[in-house]
């Protein structure tokens, strides 16, 4: 393993480290990183391929998730990062035409295998999409317990579970007095929140979030990425954005993709400051993509 | 530079406007004058009596048409209970499964059916059940007003659930519901307003339908009990009436085409407010 010279590339990394000749994992000064050697799996591909009819989006992905943290996937667009999230949870094959081979264990458990049932892996694997969909039929209080209440499930106290829910989303104070009104009336950063809050109800071990900002203003983005800091206490969480600095600010761990391949993982500061790629180094440059 | 091209321009859009004002009145002429029509000679013939009494011979005055009045909606309820579920479920499965070579086979028929003549049902159904049942009867009208609905609340039910937003069905699906959950508790719960409406809209133009009933429901002087007797109905009625050569029963032929058209807006009422949505705006 070679490392590079970290002086040739600045990114907006507040961390990163100028020592020269050492290898990535000694120089971290982060607090919460592990170095990516030793990082906890909560889920893991491996040699992932998917494909959408004839084409096939992701050539062989080996990657480790790791628990409790944030991983970042990035890459230009067209690199299969969402369809990579959407692997993870079994929505990838919902498209018509769409499948995927290989293995995706979660918690050592392959959920690709033929004895598990992609409902109930989408139970524990919650989901957040690019365009906020809570749905517009049902007032905010419904939106939440949607997914419960969808399921057959009675909660013992729906109240206290809509609390609980929009205050870990920080959207309680916002919407308290009209939780009777439509989830579509909502800005789109508070439906966005009202979407996770909807996810969250179901307890999932892992959040995937398919480019959750990029429908959002800066304002809204920042309560958003706020909350994702909050919720990697208790979750894993995978977060695909086509924002570099977004990456930066909130992973800790970040993945780069180039066409169907899985260029480097790393942790976020190293990505960021001493990627081993060159690839890797040229796109978040901007050199491309 | 007396007219200026923005001059010109004001001019074109004044007289387009005025054209697209009056074509709209042109069009609204037949609607309105057939109802202020039917309203104005329908008016008179109304009395509590039409609505509770049973016809009356001829030549006797009074009598009404309450068992017409209660066979065409016992007529209307039975086409509804047997039209409504298979062709919103087959509309189910056009949006999920239409592009089967089966689910084109399907819209293709619906399409064609909608274009079938009613009478032609109505000799389908007389076929089918009035022969093989040897009698006419308020199941074999209430049939044929099904066959004939069947195809507009399919292809309602199709084009309206297509307009849900598919990322209704992610996030659905994302919350882990089986895919007949998410198709039936979200795709369909949204779709319902538009639905209800088309299939409304369905409804209205049987509960008109004479053709089919004349050799199916037949017609009937007397409550006919059961669903297994020949039944009156109003647009029959007043078929038979307005061909009579009594005034009396012209009178009465008007105000049962009164009673039918008001009975029709009540059902388009009455289902746009059971599936109004329920939560409320901003």
């Amino acid at each position: 393993m070679t490392v590079q010279s970290p002086s040739r590339t600045r990114s907006n990394m507040n961390n990163s480290s100028r020592n020269d000749g050492s290898s990535a994992e000694e120089t971290s000064k982060s607090r919460w990183d592990p170095p990516v050697s030793a990082l906890v799996p909560k889920m893991k591909t491996v040699d992932l391929h998917a494909y959408f009819g004839p084409a096939e989006v992701l050539k062989g992905i080996s990657l480790p998730i790791a628990d409790k943290q944030v991983t970042a996937v990035i890459g230009p667009s067209g690199c299969g990062k969402s369809t990579f999230v959407r692997c993870l949870n079994r929505m990838h094959e919902v498209v018509p035409g769409a499948r995927a081979a290989g293995r995706v264990l979660l918690d050592e458990q392959d959920i690709y295998h033929s004895d598990v049932d992609s409902v109930r892996v989408r139970r524990r694997v919650g989901m957040v999409f690019q365009k906020p969909n809570p749905f517009p039929t049902m007032s905010i209080r419904d939106n939440v317990l949607a997914g419960l209440r969808l399921n057959g499930e009675r909660p013992d106290d729906p109240d206290s579970v809509v609390e609980k829910m929009l205050r870990r989303v920080a959207l309680w104070d916002e919407v308290k007095d009209v939780l009777g009104r439509a989830g579509t009336g909502l800005s789109s950063g508070q439906q966005q929140r009202l979407c996770i809050a909807r996810s969250l109800a179901l307890e999932p071990e892992v959040l995937l979030m398919d480019e959750p900002c990029s429908a959002l203003d800066p304002i809204a983005t920042a309560r958003v990425e706020e909350l994702i800091h909050e919720l990697r206490r208790s979750y894993t969480i995978v977060i695909v954005t086509h924002n570099m600095q977004q990456a930066a600010r909130v992973a800790n761990f970040t993945a780069f993709f180039y066409l169907g391949t899985l260029i480097e993982h790393d942790r976020t500061d190293v990505i960021f400051t001493r990627p081993k790629e060159q690839r890797t180094e040229d796109y978040i440059t901007g050199r491309f993509g | 530079m007396m007219f200026s091209a923005y001059q010109r321009r004001k001019c074109a859009d004044l007289l387009v406007r005025m054209a697209c004002v009056a074509a709209s009145l042109i069009a609204l002429v037949p609607l309105v004058s057939v109802l202020y029509y039917v309203t104005a000679r329908g008016i008179g013939g109304l009395n509590l009596d039409f609505f509770t009494e049973l016809p009356k011979p001829v030549g006797e005055p009074g009598g009404g048409m309450a068992n017409a009045i209660w066979g065409t909606l016992k007529l209307v309820l039975l086409a509804c209970l047997i039209g409504i579920p298979p062709g919103v479920m087959a509309g189910v499965y056009l949006a999920e499964f239409g592009h089967s070579r089966f689910g084109k086979l399907v819209r293709f028929s619906a399409d064609v059916m909608a274009g079938v003549p009613s009478i032609t049902v109505g000799i389908f159904i007389y076929s089918l059940v009035v022969l093989q049942t040897k009698r006419f009867s308020a199941l074999a009208g209430g049939i044929a007003l099904a066959v004939l609905m069947l195809p507009t609340v399919t292809r309602t039910t199709e084009e309206l659930l297509r307009l849900v937003p598919e990322s209704l069905r992610e996030a659905a699906l994302g919350l882990g519901l089986p895919k007949w959950r998410a198709t039936l508790r979200v795709m369909l719960r949204t779709a319902a307003p538009g639905i209800a409406t088309g299939v409304m809209l369905a409804v209205a133009r049987v509960a008109g339908e004479t053709a089919p009933l004349l050799f199916t429901a037949f017609n009937n002087r007397f409550w006919g009990s059961g669903l297994t007797e020949p039944t009156a109905s109003l647009p029959v009625n007043i078929y038979t009436y307005a061909v009579s050569p009594y005034e009396e029963w012209h009178r009465q032929a008007w105000a049962a085409a009164l009673v039918l058209l008001v009975l029709v807006l009540l059902l388009n009422i009455s289902a746009r407010l059971l599936v109004r949505p329920r939560v409320g705006g901003r």
